[in-house]
């Protein structure tokens, strides 16, 4: 454990032409122990999630249980409208039992399952990314949206020189320093190692 | 990367394998047209449920290596570059298609000269408003069986094994190549599977009806081409699968990353999704309008086949759909090779469930070990042909534009 002390860290914007010295990069500034912030790239980098360090997606899980959720809303109502409240009589089939006449539910019981699953997980990405209307692009160098690639570091003192020498000697065009923030003496316990 | 790796050799075991099975398979064949006694009460000419056998084995494997086939086509007139790693695993389960389409052409002849009653449409006189076998709704459809029937059938046939060989030679040919400035083998195969594409979309439909629907004649289902190619796709990926994860598992193919593998776990719960659309599709418009020339169909299924057709249902659907859901499991290997058997076997039964009930009918006394014996049989052929082509040619390609992709491929 760390002792409590207020600490300066500064931010730093590596800056690359290209994605593979980028990976080269990021996988040095990790076995040396330094947490990278985020990359920013124009494009999809496939497998960078494990390089650069970030936990794996649960976003499947919620998946499951949207898609869940929308096989039981589909049963309920179909059961309440078709067998409960008001039974039909549609082309003689069986409606006084659901499991009788379940191959008539299957295909909405599926598009349900389907729209609820589809539209919970694209409205989870957006609030957890927070893409809400109005929301502030939060691009550190609009440059990254071309041909720019970029790591995003925040770093003490002692692991901003040592980034630093990382990134040059792997190939970054640019190391831009943008400034420091002062984290207080609470704040830094949890951080340390 | 390790040289001697790349070319390989059928283990003695392996061929020892495929030759028990075979021995197995042909014994129990043997017995099978021994002991399937007809039965006049119940309409049941004998060796009836033996020849249906031998017909389900030879068109679920013919079907599966022309599914291969297919599957290699698409590869290439997708452009897709993921899987051209194992595209010699893919090159060597078609190489059983001419072995399938000689045993489907002997059943078939064997047929027209009334040695067995697979086909209702063959019987002699069928369309003579004299003789006793007069059936007046085939007699109707007669013009799209007889010589158009075989003109179609031959056409097939032709067609297919020409577009595969000739797909396989083009890769082959490239290997012999020193540099391949061009691509022209490539771009070559690229056209070649662009036809076949066309040539595969209409008569993998037309071929299901004339050679697996035209069993119950009076019955028909537009979709029912589509149901019998998503089951042999299916079949086919299981194939290659189980193949390249043997492979690995004897060491070779170190150059198949693990998401060429996960890919291929992908396709196996997709397709396994596609088939049960198409299947329950079918079965559930039949249902729904309850007209009766189409509902006896599934009729008969439900009376003397209740088992098999849940079965067929719930190991083709539910399992895959359980066990493949989460990513961890597609790339498991063991998972995948278990799984990808009990599918592979599921959709055997899901071909015995077609046929039988056209031919055999109500005299079905439930699976026995006729099924599994003559499926041993086709499984041990099909192992000795497909491994003996794998050895044929280097499991690496070379001169392929995609190569380097298909090596770095993750996902």
């Amino acid at each position: 454990m760390g002792s409590a002390v207020a600490k300066t860290k500064h931010i730093i914007h590596g800056v690359f032409n290209d994605e593979v010295p980028l990976l080269e990069a990021c996988k040095k500034l990790r076995a040396s122990g330094i947490r990278i912030k985020d990359v920013f790239s124009p494009m999809p980098i496939h497998g960078i999630d494990g390089v650069i360090g970030v936990p794996r997606t649960r976003i499947a899980i919620c998946a499951f249980i949207y898609g869940i959720t929308g096989t039981s809303l589909a049963t309920l109502m179909m059961w309440y409208m078709m067998i409960s409240d008001w039974p039909n009589d549609i082309g003689g089939k069986p409606n006084w039992a659901y499991y009788l006449n379940v191959p008539a539910f299957i295909p909405i019981t599926f598009e349900s399952t389907v729209f609820c699953a589809a539209h919970g997980m694209a409205l989870t990405y957006f609030l957890r990314c927070w893409l809400v209307p109005g929301a502030k692009a939060k691009n550190p160098d609009p440059r990254t949206t071309d041909d720019k690639f970029l790591i995003l570091l925040e770093l003490t003192d002692e692991q901003a020189k040592k980034a630093e020498e990382i990134l040059k000697s792997n190939g970054a065009e640019e190391v831009n320093h943008k400034g420091s923030y002062i984290v207080p003496a609470a704040y830094t316990l949890e951080e340390a190692h | 990367m390790n040289t001697e790796k790349l070319n390989f050799t059928v283990p003695s075991k392996t061929k020892m394998f495929s030759f028990i099975l075979m021995g197995i398979g042909l014994l129990s064949i043997i017995l099978m047209f021994v002991m399937d006694k007809g039965n006049e009460e119940l309409h049941y000419h004998a060796h009836t449920r033996a020849w249906s056998n031998v017909f389900a084995g030879s068109f679920f494997f013919m079907a599966l290596s022309l599914a291969a086939a297919f599957f290699l086509g698409l590869q290439y007139a997708a452009e897709a570059g993921w899987a051209t790693t194992i595209k010699r695993v893919i090159e060597a389960v078609t190489a059983y298609l001419p072995w399938g389409i000689a045993f489907m052409l002997l059943i078939f002849i064997l047929g027209q000269l009334h040695i067995h009653h697979i086909y209702h449409w063959m019987t002699e006189g069928i369309a003579d408003p004299n003789s006793p076998n007069y059936d007046e709704v085939i007699a109707a459809k007669i013009g799209y069986f007889g010589i158009f029937w075989w003109v179609r059938t031959i056409l097939y046939m032709i067609g297919w094994w020409w577009f595969t060989n000739k797909l396989v030679k083009n890769s082959r040919a490239a290997d012999a190549l020193e540099i391949d400035t061009n691509n022209s083998y490539h771009w070559k195969n690229v056209k070649l599977s662009a036809w076949f594409m066309v040539l595969f979309a209409v008569t993998s439909s037309t071929s299901s009806w004339d050679w697996v629907m035209s069993i119950d004649t009076h019955w028909f289902s537009t979709l029912f081409g589509w149901y019998i190619f998503s089951g042999m796709w299916i079949s086919a990926i299981v194939a290659i699968t189980v193949l390249i994860i043997w492979l690995k598992k004897l060491g070779y193919l170190e150059f198949v990353t693990e998401s060429t593998i996960h890919d291929m776990g992908k396709w196996m719960f997709a397709i396994s999704f596609l088939w049960t659309y198409l299947y329950f599709s079918q079965f559930m418009l039949i249902w729904y309008s309850d007209i009766p020339e189409e509902v006896i169909y599934f009729q008969t299924r439900w009376e003397s086949y209740k088992a098999l057709m849940w079965t067929v249902f719930f190991v083709n659907f539910a399992f895959p759909m359980v066990m493949l859901m989460s990513r961890d499991c597609k790339r498991n290997f063991f998972f995948l090779m278990f799984i990808g058997t009990i599918i592979f076997i599921g959709h055997y039964l899901d071909v015995i469930m077609i046929v039988m009930p056209g031919t055999v009918g109500h005299a079905w006394t439930g699976l026995s070990w006729m099924e599994f014996g003559c499926f041993a049989f086709f499984l041990g052929l099909f192992i000795f042909v497909v491994t003996r082509a794998l050895s044929k040619a280097p499991l690496m390609v070379k001169n392929h534009p995609y190569l380097d992709e298909s090596l770095h491929h993750s996902t």
